[in-house]
Parts: structure tokens; sequence; C-alpha cells
């Protein structure tokens, strides 16, 4: 009997928590809110969130959803809370578009900050930061400072070159740019290439490429920009290890420049706080949240002019490549299928 | 009745529509690509574990139960706890400690000089062989606890009669141990196959391509969630020869728990070099599942000064984790006592078909759940909203979806098969004379349902829902994707950290989560291990499988 005892006093908790839960989404319809639905983590862009609803007074809910987070706007469609998506990788902007989830913003502020290249032509989808997928290279044993792609491919890499899944969207991104600069024919071959020179099988995440470079695993590996600066100025010493272990590369393609994606925006289709939203979307290209955002996330800001974090400036210039990043979205399922084709995570 | 499994089989037809939309030309790449491998990898890995938890499994339940040696009376209390650490939790620890940078090579590359990864020899953990080993870690309890319930219940009279006749302790083993566990086996493994079939993270993480993880590329790097579904249905197959698998098991275990008077086992001792063996077979498994991961997450909480995450935030989420997953087993055991007492009473093809589909929850992964779960969900809420509206004129947006109610239905979903399974099992053991009787007498069914159903699946009931909270506390992808705006659960704390790969950060998280999952993982083996003593003063026969009750 016990037992029951305590599952009745649980039941009731149980019951209590879901109707706070209740009542705090329904007591928001009070005051000015925005709703945002986002694949990156929170803490991630609390700084700026935090700073918005300080100049502003409007209270941000925000859903941290890794995959299917188009699908639940999708599906909850006309009564869907969220007003805006926010989002890494092309191919999920691209995907919310194609999924028909957002709606399209016009804005002066916007397209003024934003470089053609980094936005949606219909206006569905924004850039507000930029990433570089690198190079991470042995400090002790690659002595080289530059390096292309292409050159990931060469056999003098063979048993050297760590990278995570082919298939993780940062790699197909970059596979898909390659596609879109050689033809497909051609990337297909500089991919088997790579596959050749991997010094163990595609896995874990950016930080563990730093991580094995250090071990002695392998002495390139190919990772984001951001990660080594998260590294470098965290707080974890072990983490600082490996960032010391290796030095940043900007690889360029053959007659390109650097392979760059974006973190962006996106209105949604349905935005109950359409007004809200929009605010949200033109404070992220000011001058003061395209700072904050710079210093906490490490990535480089879109706005020409703002100060780069100190960790990425010491990279070197970003020369970022020119082929407009809508076009490689279009090219990632071809990448995705030539990842297969080529039997690289196996 | 058909009602509930009506609402298990809403994803199942959402699955299908989708996988329905078409895209099949999709299929030629998958099929000359994609699927042979991934095909080899799903099975290889699901034959790994079956071999691993299921030797580790079987061979600590018979040692604990067929011997005394140092230690045991510990370990009796220590082998079941790794059920308490989720698999994509340890997946990160085991990197975290066993990778070419992680602890103990670095440890040893320290100690013996070596320069790098080159010099030396260690086998690689974010490989097939990594995988088997990281998730048979934390799902041989499956195995252990369903075998030494058998044990305990069935091996007295046939040990002592084997002993007497001379056969030596391997022997026994063999004749004895073996063809005993082959139905708790069955049972036990199915269900920690089920369990790495549906994890993506741990085998994502370790660079293991199962079909599951096709699933993902499919839908988010193709662009196809058709195609996704397709090859879900695919492994719907897998994951029903698996469920078929189970109820052999259980059939067998029937029959082998019939007869009606037994006594406990009187372990043996081990003498000298073996029993040390006993105790290192017996360790091995508590060190991969339940030590090595909390001694990693209390280190990193430690190390981290991790204590001051312990805020009125953290408390809310410990609230919601709490409270979506008591609200969820509530609702589990409800709906699975109306499920199993109505098959019992009336045994038409619809009932016992209800019941099979009940069980195919626990089947699909929990994202292609959440996905399938959430057309019908928001349909629910538009129609409530609608009537809402026509009464009072005010918008209640999503009331299933914005408040948590969606994740709940998840949950049901998901582990209601946890609970059939055990209270049928335990409604088995009840003769039907006894029920008879009682309708002879002029009960109606329901007085007979709450006098004597109801109180004999008692210890089913508890079990269940103990194994239920500790599953809702541990899950994930469905969590993750179903949550209301500001919401947090610990498991999508630490997803959140692991997300930004900080993963250590979240390790107070995870120490929560496990110890959580500790209490009703201890009430369980006291249960477990409390009844047969129990019975035995008592004099009568006794059972200590916690999903069975005695008669």
């Amino acid at each position: 009997m016990k037992v029951n005892v305590s599952f009745a006093r649980g039941l009731l908790f149980g019951t209590a928590a879901l109707g706070m839960l209740a009542g705090s989404s329904l007591a928001a319809s009070a005051e000015e809110v925005l709703n945002i639905y986002t694949t990156r983590e929170p803490g991630l862009i609390k700084p700026v969130l935090d700073e918005f609803t300080k100049e502003t007074g409007i209270r941000v809910n925000t859903i941290f959803i890794a995959n299917g987070l188009e699908e639940r706007i999708r599906a909850e469609g006309q009564n869907s809370p969220a007003d805006l998506i926010i989002t890494v990788d092309i191919g999920r902007l691209a995907a919310a578009k194609d999924y028909g989830v957002t709606q399209p913003v016009k804005s002066e502020a916007l397209e003024k900050v934003i470089p053609a290249a980094y936005r949606d032509p219909e206006g569905h989808w924004f850039g507000i930061a930029l990433r570089g997928r690198v190079v991470y290279a042995s400090k002790e044993r690659v002595k080289q400072d530059k390096i292309t792609y292409e050159e990931l491919a060469d056999p003098k890499w063979k048993g050297k070159v760590c990278i995570r899944s082919g298939q993780h969207l940062y790699n197909i991104s970059l596979i898909a740019a390659m596609i879109a600069h050689k033809g497909e024919a051609k990337a297909e071959e500089w991919l088997k290439g790579v596959k050749a020179n991997l010094a163990k099988k595609p896995s874990g995440g950016d930080r563990e490429q730093a991580k094995d470079i250090l071990a002695g695993v392998c002495d390139v590996a190919i990772g984001n920009t951001y990660y080594v600066s998260l590294m470098l100025n965290g707080t974890d010493p072990e983490q600082k290890k490996w960032g010391e272990a290796i030095n940043v590369i900007l690889p360029t393609f053959e007659g390109g420049g650097t392979h760059v994606n974006v973190s962006g925006l996106a209105l949604t289709k349905n935005a109950p706080n359409k007004a809200n939203a929009v605010k949200f979307m033109e404070y992220m290209v000011s001058d003061a949240s395209q700072e904050i955002h710079a210093e906490a996330n490490s990535e480089y800001p879109i706005k020409a002019g703002i100060k780069v974090h100190p960790t990425i400036a010491s990279f070197g210039e970003l020369k970022a490549d020119n082929i407009p990043i809508a076009e490689i979205a279009k090219l990632r399922k071809k990448a995705s299928e030539l990842v297969d084709k080529v039997g690289f995570d196996q | 009745m058909a009602a509930i499994a009506l609402v298990v089989l809403l994803p199942l037809a959402a699955l299908i529509e989708i996988a329905a939309e078409g895209d099949a030309e999709i299929w030629p790449h998958l099929i000359a690509n994609v699927l042979p491998a991934s095909t080899f990898d799903t099975l290889a890995l699901l034959a790994g574990i079956g071999l691993v938890a299921g030797s580790m499994g079987i061979t600590a339940a018979w040692l604990v139960t067929a011997h005394r040696f140092p230690g045991r009376s510990i370990l009796v209390w220590l082998l079941p706890l790794p059920l308490a650490v989720p698999t994509y939790i340890t997946a990160y620890i085991y990197v975290e400690v066993f990778d070419s940078a992680g602890l103990v090579q670095m440890a040893l590359r320290g100690i013996m000089g070596w320069k790098s990864r080159g010099d030396y020899w260690f086998p690689e953990i974010r490989s097939l062989p990594g995988c088997i080993l990281v998730m048979s870690a934390v799902l041989y309890p499956y195995i252990y606890i369903a075998a030494r319930a058998m044990f305990l219940t069935q091996s007295a009279s046939m040990l002592e009669v084997a002993r007497t006749l001379g056969a030596s302790r391997i022997k026994l083993f063999r004749i004895i141990a073996l063809p005993l566990a082959r139905p708790a086996l069955a049972v036990g493994v199915s269900l920690a196959l089920l369990e790495a079939l549906n994890d993506i993270g741990a085998s994502e993480y370790l660079g293991v391509r199962t079909l599951t993880v096709s699933v993902y590329n499919t839908w988010l790097n193709r662009g196809s969630l058709p195609g996704a579904a397709q090859i879900a249905c695919v492994m719907l197959a897998f994951v029903i020869g698996l469920i078929l698998i189970e109820r052999y098991g259980r059939r067998d275990r029937r029959y082998a728990a019939s007869p009606k008077r037994h006594r406990t086992v009187h372990p043996v001792p081990l003498f000298g070099i073996r029993g040390w063996i006993a105790t290192v077979l017996c360790t091995v498994p508590v060190l991969l599942g339940f030590i090595i991961p909390t001694a990693f997450l209390l280190r990193e909480t430690l190390r981290g000064g991790l204590f001051n995450q312990l805020d009125a935030e953290f408390l809310a989420h410990f609230m919601t984790t709490i409270g979506l997953s008591v609200v969820a087993t509530s609702t589990v055991l409800i709906l699975a006592v109306v499920l199993v007492s109505a098959a019992r009473l009336s045994k038409n093809s619809l009932t016992k078909g209800s019941l099979f589909i009940a069980g195919l929850g626990y089947a699909l992964p929990g994202t292609v759940l959440a996905l399938g779960l959430m057309v019908p969900l928001v349909g629910i809420d538009n129609l409530i909203g609608t009537l809402w509206r026509s009464l009072t004129g005010e918008r209640i947006g999503l009331l299933l979806m914005g408040a948590a109610g969606g994740i709940v239905i998840a949950y049901v979903i998901r582990f209601l098969s946890i609970a059939t399974g055990s209270l049928s099992a335990g409604l088995d053991r009840v003769s039907p004379s006894l029920e008879d009787a009682a309708r002879t007498l002029g009960a109606s069914r329901r007085e007979m349902v709450w006098a004597i159903q109801i109180p004999l699946m008692r210890p089913a009931l508890a079990s269940a829902a103990l194994l239920i909270f500790v599953d809702c506390i541990k899950e994930l992808p469905a969590t993750l994707l179903l949550r209301p705006l500001n919401t947090e659960t610990l498991s999508t704390l630490v997803y959140t950290y692991a997300s930004r790969g900080r993963f250590e950060d979240g390790s107070l998280a995870a120490l929560v989560i496990v110890l959580v999952g500790l209490l009703p993982v201890i009430q369980l083996v006291r249960t477990a291990e409390a009844r047969p003593r129990v019975a035995e003063s008592a004099g009568s026969s006794a059972s200590a499988l916690p999903a069975v009750d005695k008669p």
C-alpha cells in the first residue's frame, strides 16, 4: 500500500507541475512576447536575447529543437506560437523555406547590412553571422600555412586526415560547395581522395578532431572556426590543450575563397507576433547585437566594420568564397548522395 | 480498449501516410549505397549487443544465484544499477574516457612516454565494437534481471538433484542455467535490442551507421521525409521480429513458471581463485555500466564546480522532469490495467490484437514517434480550439502541444508495452479458477477486476511503474521535439550542453538523472531480492520475478 500512497502524492505533484506549465503559456498572451524556435543551443544566443528584452520590453520565449523544427511548425499550422526560426547552416534555412513554413520579409535595414550572397533572394531567410569551414593543422607536424580544399585529397596526406561524419550538415554544405565549383564528377573524385587519406572512420564532433590531432591520430582535420575560439577561451583546461595543439589554416578553393556558412533567421508563415519578430530581426543586425554575437559565439559578424573576436582574427583575414550560398543549398542532396556513394563514412 | 490501440496506431498511421507520399526515386540510391552497409551495421550491432550484454547478464545472474563468493552480497545490489544510466550519456562519457585524447590514453602516454597515437595500440572506442561495448554496459541489466528472477524461482530442486549427482559447476551452468535462461534471455535481449535500435545519439556519436542513422540522413540531408519514413517502415519489420521473439520467450516463461512449489536456491560457496574469478566477472559489468559513468559525472561536476548550477531554474527543470514522468507513468498503468484485464476477460481477437498493437509503441524510435504524433495532436488541438472559440469567442492556442500534453502522450505510447507485458505476465500466474469462482459467486466484471485482478497484479504494477518511471526520466528524442516553449527536462538540458560540444557542463544534470533513476531501480532490486526470503519464512512458494505475483 505504501507504493500507492507515494504514488498518489506524485500524481498530485505531477498534475500541479503540468498545470503550472499550462498556466505560464496562457499568461504569456497578456504581454508583448516573441516566440523563437531554434536549432541553436539557447545559451549561445542568450546574451543577445537578454539585451533585446532589456531594450524593447518584449519577453522572448525559446525552444531548442535539434531535428524536426520545420516539421513541428508545419504540423502546428495556423495556431503555431512560433514567430521566428533561428538556425545554423544554409541547409536548414533553405529547408524551412522549401517546407513552406516561412514568409518573406521586406526590410531595408536587413537588406542594407546583409550582402545579397547571404540572404534569400525572395527574403525568406537572412544570414546574421558567418562561420568558416577550415583546416585544423597540427602545430608540431604541419609546417605549411596555406592549403586548398582540393589538396586534402592529395596522397601526401594519406592516413593523416580527420573529419566528422560526411553526413553532418557542415560537411554536406562543404561538399555541395565543391560540387558547385568543380561539378559532380570532380567532386566525387575529390571526396574519394579525402576518404583515402582518412586516419580513422569519420565520427565525433569538430572538437574531437582537434583532440585527435593532439593525440597524434592525424595531422590535419576539418572543423568550424568558432570551435577553436570556444576551446581556447573556455574554462576547461583540457579543451584548451586541444585548441593549443592546432593552427587554423583558412583554406580556399582553387580559384575561389574559404567556404563559409551562415547562422540565420526566418519569419514563420503564421507568426502571431509578426511585428515583434521583424523588430528582432532588425535588432540582430544592429551594431550592438552584432558585437555581442561575435563576442559570445566567435562567429564572423555579417555586418561590415564590426570587430571580429581576437582569436578568430588571429587566423588571418577571411576571404569568403563567392558562390551564393542559396546555390550551394540546392546541391546538398547531391552532396549527401555522394557521401553514400563513395562510402565516406564506412 | 480498441481506442487505446488506436492511440498507439496514430503515429504508426502517420508514419505510413508519410511513407506513402512517395519519393520512389530515392530507393535506387538507397539500395545501391546506403541500405546494404547500414543493414549490416544494424545487424552486427544487434548481434554484438545480444552476445555481449546477453553473456554479461546471464553469467552474472547465474553466479550470484548459485554461488557465494567475495562481494556477492553487494554485487546483487549493484548489478542492476546501470538501468538508471541513459545510453547516450554513456556514449559521451566513454569517448571522454577512452578516446585517443581521453583520460585513459593520455595517462598511458604520460606514464609510458609515448608521443603519439601511432606509438602504441589501443582499441578504438568510436567504432562498431566500441558501440557494442558501450551499449551492452548499460543494457545488460534487462537480461540480468529477467535471468536472475528465473534462476531464483526455478533452479532450487534441479540444482540440488544435479549437485547430488555430482555435476561439475560448469556443467551445472550448461545443463541448468542456460536452458532455464533461454526464455529470460529472449525477453531481456529483445528489450535491450529494442532500446539499442531506438538509440540514435549513441550510435551516431560512436560512428556506427545504423538504419536509424540512415533514417535521419535521408530525412535531414536529402530532404526526404517520405524516404525516411519508408526506411523507418523497413525497420519496423526488425522490431516486430524482436517483439515476436519476446512473446515467444514469455510464452515459455509462463510454462516454466507454472509448477506450484519452489524453494529458494541455496548458493554454494566458491573458494579461492574461483571465488575471485566470479567476483571479477560480476564486477566488470557494474564497473562498465555504472561506476565508470557515475564516477566520470561526479568528477566533472566537482572539477567544473557545477554545483552552482543548482538554482531555482534547475529545480524547475527537475520538477518538470518528475512531474511529466509521474503523470505519464500513472496514465500508462491505468491504461495497461484496462487493456490487460480486458484481454484476460474476453479472449476475442480484437482485444488480443489491441494488446499486440499496444506493444508496437515501444518499437518506434523516439523522434519518429514524435514526428508521427505531431499531426494528430495538433488536429485534436485545433478541434478543441475551434470548439472553444465557438463557445467563448476566445483563442486558446495549442493546448496539448502548448502544455506538455504531447510529451505525456508520447511517453504513454512508448512505454505502454512495458506495463502490458509485465501485467499480463503477472496475471498469467493467477489461476483462472479464482476469477471463475468470483464470477460464480455473483461478482460483476468490474468487481472482479477491482477485488481480484488488481490486488493480485499489485507487485507487477509496482515494478512496471518503477521501470516506466526510469524510462520517462531518461527519454530524450520525443521530449526534445514535443516540449512547449521555455520547457526543459533534465535530459534535454544534458543534450543542450552536448549539442554545444560542452557535454561536461551537463554533468550535474546527467548525474541527477542517474540518481533519480537509482531510487526506483533500488526499489526494484529490493522487491526482487526480498520476496524469496519473506516467502521462505512464510513457508509458501516463492517468486522473485519482479513482474510476477506469488499465487
